[in-house]
């Protein structure tokens, strides 16, 4: 314990039981003025993204232009393809036709905007991650299972070794421990009188 | 207060996961089936839907050497059991994304506990009718033909032709579907890693979850991406049926030439989808044990939804007699009693009785909730669904305008082979998904339970929340 004092903490990781419990210890440190804190859940909770004061996904302004795009790649395809480099006049339509182009110039929208949904979800995720600091706890495994947890990370302003501690055991973390970064290494904390 | 995931008792509702499941117990109930060792009965099936997939290889490798001269195909059917098996495939393939995007985007929240089911069943099936547009083309070695690609003769393909607008629409289809299904399993993956004792074990699963740690800031992008994959998925679920009914209605042949088509196509694909779905829970359900997982409520649900398609589906064909008399045209008014009492007769009943006749059954709630009989109906509706494509292929094509050239469609031994084949491929995969992958969305399931709810309090952990608040206060001083 001495000796981990001088090697600088990732974060402390707080254990709630309950969703009730995890979501107003969420509440408590958005109103404390924290900013970089996170909840760690198996499944999304219902008002978490309120209660951690977050704003909106930004995942639409992305997929927007990506959509568009692609109905412009098919239109522009089509038309070049059928109008202009090899025209068929088949059935007596004209070369470029543009309302049997609709179900392409659809589907390439959809194919387009699907593949920037997934894949900008995951770069606003910052994903794929290789490791994590929050996976150096043993404990954390259970957090895809039934177990909440919240963490509090040390580059925040607020961040205090010993005012975030009193602000998670007031919100009755059921265990609370330090991560460091590069030593795989964590520290449990003895909780207070608070502990549940 | 009340808490909008609990029942209402008053108004009927029941628990959508069994009484008494926790979050841990629907975790072990899913994983466990990915980390014990598979079930004899597993290995049975396996090594039987392999074999059937060794029979696919060998039929279709022997169609490559010789041509497609070794089908039943011949003038005038030039389209038979190749099309007929591809749109059945395709049509099964619906049931996933129904399920996964429409009923998501009503907030129907029973879905969760087949969608991921559903949803790989999609998949496999959509594999599945691949084969056959690959296939049946007779040189399959020039099947790049379908697709815009530069070549040496300088050609593009013709844009106008629903034939192409098939190509991209199942491909689309093929692709978004994956996406969708392994978005879902993210947060699974990460919950099958951190549960992995074995080293590798822990590798594959921790490299397919992405890093996934369950975070807020990440969840709330994912149930965006989630929420726009759906919204993307129901007009593209639509609108696939729809364009593979454009292979035949844009065509000028009786029997074919209808607008009614991508509608009555839709509505059969959902029918035979869910059929197929229920078909392949009603056993993994038993064998694994997901009976507080998949209640009886889902099954009843789903029910009703194949009488609901399945009445569709009645429609469309007794609509299609009616426009066949009131349009008169003699050529479409032949065809349609040709349907119904030419040589293909035998057909025509075969996809009236089950398709029509045998989901009636399910206005009746004793027979709607009943496993045996929901187990035969939906082989019935899924033997109907396949008859329905025969029927509308080879019985238009059969006798066409110039009666020298009429004929008898009779499929060949590599016929029956290479459908029974695909069988097999799908089994295939199927089984290895079940083995491997987390069959129920765990994640979605719990999200679902009545301790999910950010209110829920049961009674004793509410009087101590209120007594602690004032400590609480203090601390954040």
């Amino acid at each position: 314990m001495a000796s981990s004092k001088k090697k600088k903490p990732f974060a402390y990781l707080a254990e709630f039981d309950t969703t009730p419990a995890v979501i107003h210890a969420a509440e408590k440190l958005r109103d404390a003025g924290y900013s970089k804190f996170d909840a760690h859940t198996p499944f999304p909770i219902h008002g978490m993204d309120a209660a951690m004061g977050l704003s909106d996904s930004k995942l639409g302004l992305l997929v927007f232009p990506v959509a568009m795009a692609g109905t412009a790649t098919a239109f522009t395809m089509m038309w070049w393809m059928n109008g202009i480099d090899y025209p068929l006049v088949i059935g007596g339509k004209p070369p470029f036709s543009l309302p049997s182009m609709v179900p392409i110039m659809f589907e390439l929208t959809v194919l387009f905007s699907a593949f920037a949904t997934v894949f900008g979800m995951l770069h606003l995720n910052r994903l794929p991650r290789h490791h994590h600091p929050v996976f150096n706890s043993e404990r954390f495994a259970a957090a895809t299972d039934d177990k909440f947890f919240i963490s509090v990370e040390a580059d925040d302003p607020k961040f205090d070794l010993e005012k975030t501690k009193k602000v998670l055991e007031g919100a009755h973390c059921t265990h609370l421990e330090i991560v460091y970064d590069d030593d795989g290494q964590t520290e449990t904390i003895p909780l207070g009188q608070a502990e549940a | 207060m009340s808490y909008p995931y609990l029942p209402k008792k008053e108004l009927g509702e029941v628990p959508l996961a069994g009484e008494g499941a926790t979050f841990r117990s629907l975790t072990e109930a899913v994983a466990r089936v990915t980390e014990n060792p598979a079930p004899r009965g597993w290995w049975i099936a396996f090594l039987s839907a392999a074999s059937f997939l060794g029979v696919m290889t060998i039929a279709i490798g022997y169609l490559f050497w010789t041509g497609i001269g070794v089908w039943g195909n011949n003038a005038p059917v030039y389209w038979a059991w190749d099309i007929t098996n591809f749109v059945w495939w395709i049509g099964i393939g619906h049931a996933g994304t129904l399920i996964s995007a429409v009923l998501f985007l009503f907030r129907q929240k029973w879905r969760t506990s087949i969608n991921r089911f559903a949803e790989a069943m999609t998949i496999f099936a959509v594999i599945c009718a691949l084969v056959f547009p690959g296939i049946h083309v007779g040189r399959t070695w020039y099947a790049y033909y379908m697709l815009p690609l530069p070549s040496e003769m300088q050609m593009w393909p013709n844009f106008k032709s629903p034939l192409i607008w098939d190509v991209f629409a199942v491909s689309t289809y093929a692709t978004v579907s994956t996406l969708f299904w392994y978005v879902g399993l993210i947060p699974d993956l990460a919950t099958l890693r951190d549960r992995a004792r074995n080293p590798l074990r822990k590798k594959i699963y921790g490299a397919l979850a992405l890093g996934w740690r369950g975070a807020n800031r990440h969840w709330q992008n994912y149930e965006r991406a989630y929420l726009i994959l759906a919204a993307l998925s129901t007009p593209l679920v639509l609108s696939v049926h729809s364009v593979v009914s454009f292979d035949f209605a844009t065509s000028v042949l009786p029997g074919w030439h209808a607008t009614i088509f991508p509608p009555y196509f839709v509505a059969g694909a959902v029918f035979s989808g869910f059929a197929m779905v229920m078909t392949l829970m009603l056993i993994t359900r038993a064998v694994y044990g997901m009976r507080s997982i998949v209640t009886m409520k889902h099954l009843e649900l789903m029910n009703k939804i194949m009488l609901v398609t399945g009445s569709l589906v009645g429609y469309a064909y007794g609509m299609e007699f009616f426009i066949a008399w009131y349009g008169g045209n003699d050529y479409e008014l032949f065809c349609f009693k040709n349907r119904a009492f030419g040589p293909y007769a035998w057909a025509y009943w075969t996809m009236i009785s089950c398709n029509v006749i045998s989901p009636q059954l399910f206005w009746f709630k004793k027979l709607r909730t009943s496993i045996p009989v929901m187990f035969v109906v939906s082989i019935t509706i899924n033997i109907g669904m396949w008859f329905e494509r025969f029927v509308i292929i080879v019985t238009s094509l059969h006798r066409d305008f110039l009666p020298s050239s009429w004929g008898y469609f009779r499929p060949t031994l590599v016929d029956i082979f290479t459908y029974c084949g695909t069988l097999g491929l799908f089994f295939t995969a199927f089984l290895l998904f079940l083995r491997w992958v987390p069959m129920i969305a765990i994640a979605e399931v719990k999200g679902v339970l009545p301790e999910s709810d950010p209110h829920y309090h049961p009674e004793e952990a509410h009087a101590d929340h209120h007594h602690a608040e004032p400590v609480a206060a203090e601390a954040e001083e």
